[in-house]
């Protein structure tokens, strides 16, 4: 069953008979962790097809990405992963030739709907890239541009600084703030498009394996700043990286040539999936 | 092989001498071509500073042209090129650079856009006077504009328009798709990514091209001989209506005349010329580095 099935499930039943264990019939959302988070989830994919030219590239996949948590999307190298993160924000929109078809919302809003602007979907979705591509500018000017260019109202310096502070680039930055973004290392470089993202104020992170070029401890850094944000946020992760995904996320979605194979907690992911594919890949044995 | 000798592996023969040898070869081959350019363009100037360096003075900047050599200058000529030249490059740099924005960042990829693009590279390649014939059936006559500076800048500028578009289209192409990406996630429009983030870190290839072109403008004689730049214009230009000639013009029409004389003033004409162009590059090169340095 896929996750989009569950939660239309979850949410068709009666709370009450659906959990006999449960206890608290007042409230609506009576499931165990789960179930609450499969059907709160705002971030949705139904029937999505991605097509580069005849290629298909994701496969019809039916997801929900609970809101609050970190979802990672893991799987070999072209099985559709990054394809699918890129479409929730429109970034396909980009690529000569590709054709995102199915439905994907965020709350009410249809991602690809012809009277949505893009960039409108861009601004409560935000997006970090798996190389760290800072503008060839000041630290200042990378996180002020795009709040400066959408109109802000409040003191730029200070969203700035809290920005920064929230990437946990702030210590090591905050006597160069005017010194160019290219001599950051790459860690820092990450960390400070992280904190670009950040002070758009988004609703939604998708990041694209975003730490696959930088070391354990800028790696780690990062690792903690997201644990840190899915207090706010909600968070997707395309990772290859399989420890990171069982540290940090809330929920793994394992894809395999454009389908979703399997969709699940983590921790159950890891120990115990359903799908022998799954487990194959998981402890290592392919991919 | 002595060389292969000191290999580990039995099955490479590295001869690493040969190799060396060809390296070396290669390299002189090089350097001597390169110094072989400099030396040409080295006798020129020592030829042409030796014949026209004593005619440079004050009065040959100053004066207009005369019969009595003596008397000559080429103040109208310099004038108009420096009209002809900031009108051209008023003209063609705007054009210029955003058609190759539009081909660049807006334009489909679709076959009239490549049959376009294949034409650009085309229209680099026409002779000069053959933009200059165009500038006399269109801009002269067709739209009444007379043998004036705008004429003459127009055919310029579409002589020059190619070389502007593909270096800025180059600029432009090399910019990495990562900086727009990253300004796309970040909710710019296409306009706010192009203006804030393109163009700037493009600008340093454009600013090469414009140099270029430029360069091949202001020492381009066919095209505004044929939209009527006349030799005997003894007034600079007031504006851009207004009749002009310019410095190769002047410089051919000296170095035609019987008299000795006129040889060296020719000489001097070129050494003008050569300033010109040379203090034209120099802001244009203070331009990009300026804005190369704050890319980085």
């Amino acid at each position: 069953m896929t996750p989009v099935d569950e939660a239309k499930k979850l949410s068709e039943e009666e709370p009450m008979n659906k959990r006999p264990k449960s206890t608290k019939p007042e409230s609506n959302i009576s499931g165990g962790d789960k179930e609450n988070d499969l059907r709160n989830a705002e971030l949705k994919g139904e029937g999505v097809v991605i097509s580069y030219g005849s290629e298909q590239a994701v496969k019809g996949v039916d997801i929900v990405f609970p809101s609050n948590k970190i979802t990672a999307v893991i799987g070999p190298s072209g099985c559709g992963k990054s394809t699918l993160l890129r479409a929730f924000n429109r970034m396909n929109d980009f690529i000569l030739g590709a054709k995102v078809e199915g439905s994907l919302m965020y709350k009410d809003m249809d991602l690809y709907d012809k009277n949505i602007d893009p960039v409108e979907v861009r601004l409560r979705i935000g997006m970090v890239f798996q190389k760290p591509n800072p503008f060839p500018k000041t630290i200042f000017k990378n996180i002020a541009w795009a709040p400066q260019i959408n109109g802000y109202t409040g003191d730029i310096a200070e969203l700035v600084e809290t920005s920064l502070k929230r990437a946990a680039l702030w210590n090591e930055v905050s006597d160069r703030l005017h010194d160019s973004a290219l001599g950051l290392s790459g860690g820092q470089q990450q960390r400070l498009c992280i904190a670009r993202s950040l002070a758009m104020k988004p609703e939604v992170l998708l990041m694209d394996e975003p730490c696959s070029a930088l070391d354990p401890v800028s790696t780690s850094h990062i690792e903690d700043l997201m644990l840190e944000l899915k207090e706010q946020y909600t968070i997707v992760i395309v990772t290859h990286n399989m420890q990171q995904a069982a540290r940090v996320s809330d929920y793994t979605a394992f894809m395999d040539s454009g389908n979703l194979v399997e969709f699940d907690e983590t921790s159950t992911i890891f120990t115990n999936p359903k799908e022998q594919r799954t487990e194959d890949y998981v402890s290592g044995r392919f991919g | 092989m002595s060389s292969s000798e000191h290999s580990s592996a039995p099955e490479f023969n590295s001869r690493l001498e040969r190799r060396r040898a060809f390296s070396m070869i290669f390299k002189n081959c090089c350097a001597i071509l390169s110094w072989l350019c400099i030396g040409v363009l080295g006798f020129l100037l020592v030829h042409i500073f030796s014949s026209g360096w004593e005619w440079i003075s004050f009065d040959f900047i100053k004066n207009a042209p005369s019969r009595m050599p003596h008397k000559a200058g080429l103040f109208s000529a310099l004038m108009g090129t420096i009209w002809i030249i900031v009108t051209t490059a008023a003209i063609a740099i705007p054009v210029g650079v955003s058609s190759a924005l539009y081909l660049e960042e807006y334009a489909k990829k679709n076959r009239l856009n490549s049959f376009i693009e294949i034409n650009i590279s085309n229209l680099a390649g026409v002779p000069s006077i053959v933009y200059g014939i165009l500038g006399l059936t269109l801009f002269v006559r067709f739209m009444k504009l007379g043998p004036s500076v705008l004429s003459g800048a127009l055919t310029l500028s579409l002589l020059i328009l190619p070389v502007i578009i593909i270096a800025s289209r180059e600029a432009i192409k090399a910019v990495p798709n990562s900086i727009r990406l990253s300004a796309f996630a970040l909710g710019a429009t296409r306009f706010q990514t192009v203006f804030h983030h393109v163009l700037p870190a493009a600008m340093p290839g454009i600013m090469t091209g414009v140099i270029l072109a430029l360069s091949r403008a202001i020492g381009e004689t066919a095209p505004i001989l044929m939209v009527g730049a006349v030799a005997y214009v003894s007034k600079a230009p007031h504006g851009i209506m207004d009749g002009f000639t310019a410095l190769p013009i002047q410089i051919y029409n000296w170095a035609r005349e019987a008299k000795v004389e006129f040889e060296g003033l020719a000489a001097g004409g070129i050494i003008v010329l050569l300033l010109a162009l040379f203090m034209m590059n120099s802001v244009a090169i203070l331009i990009r580095n300026k804005t190369q340095k704050a890319q980085s």
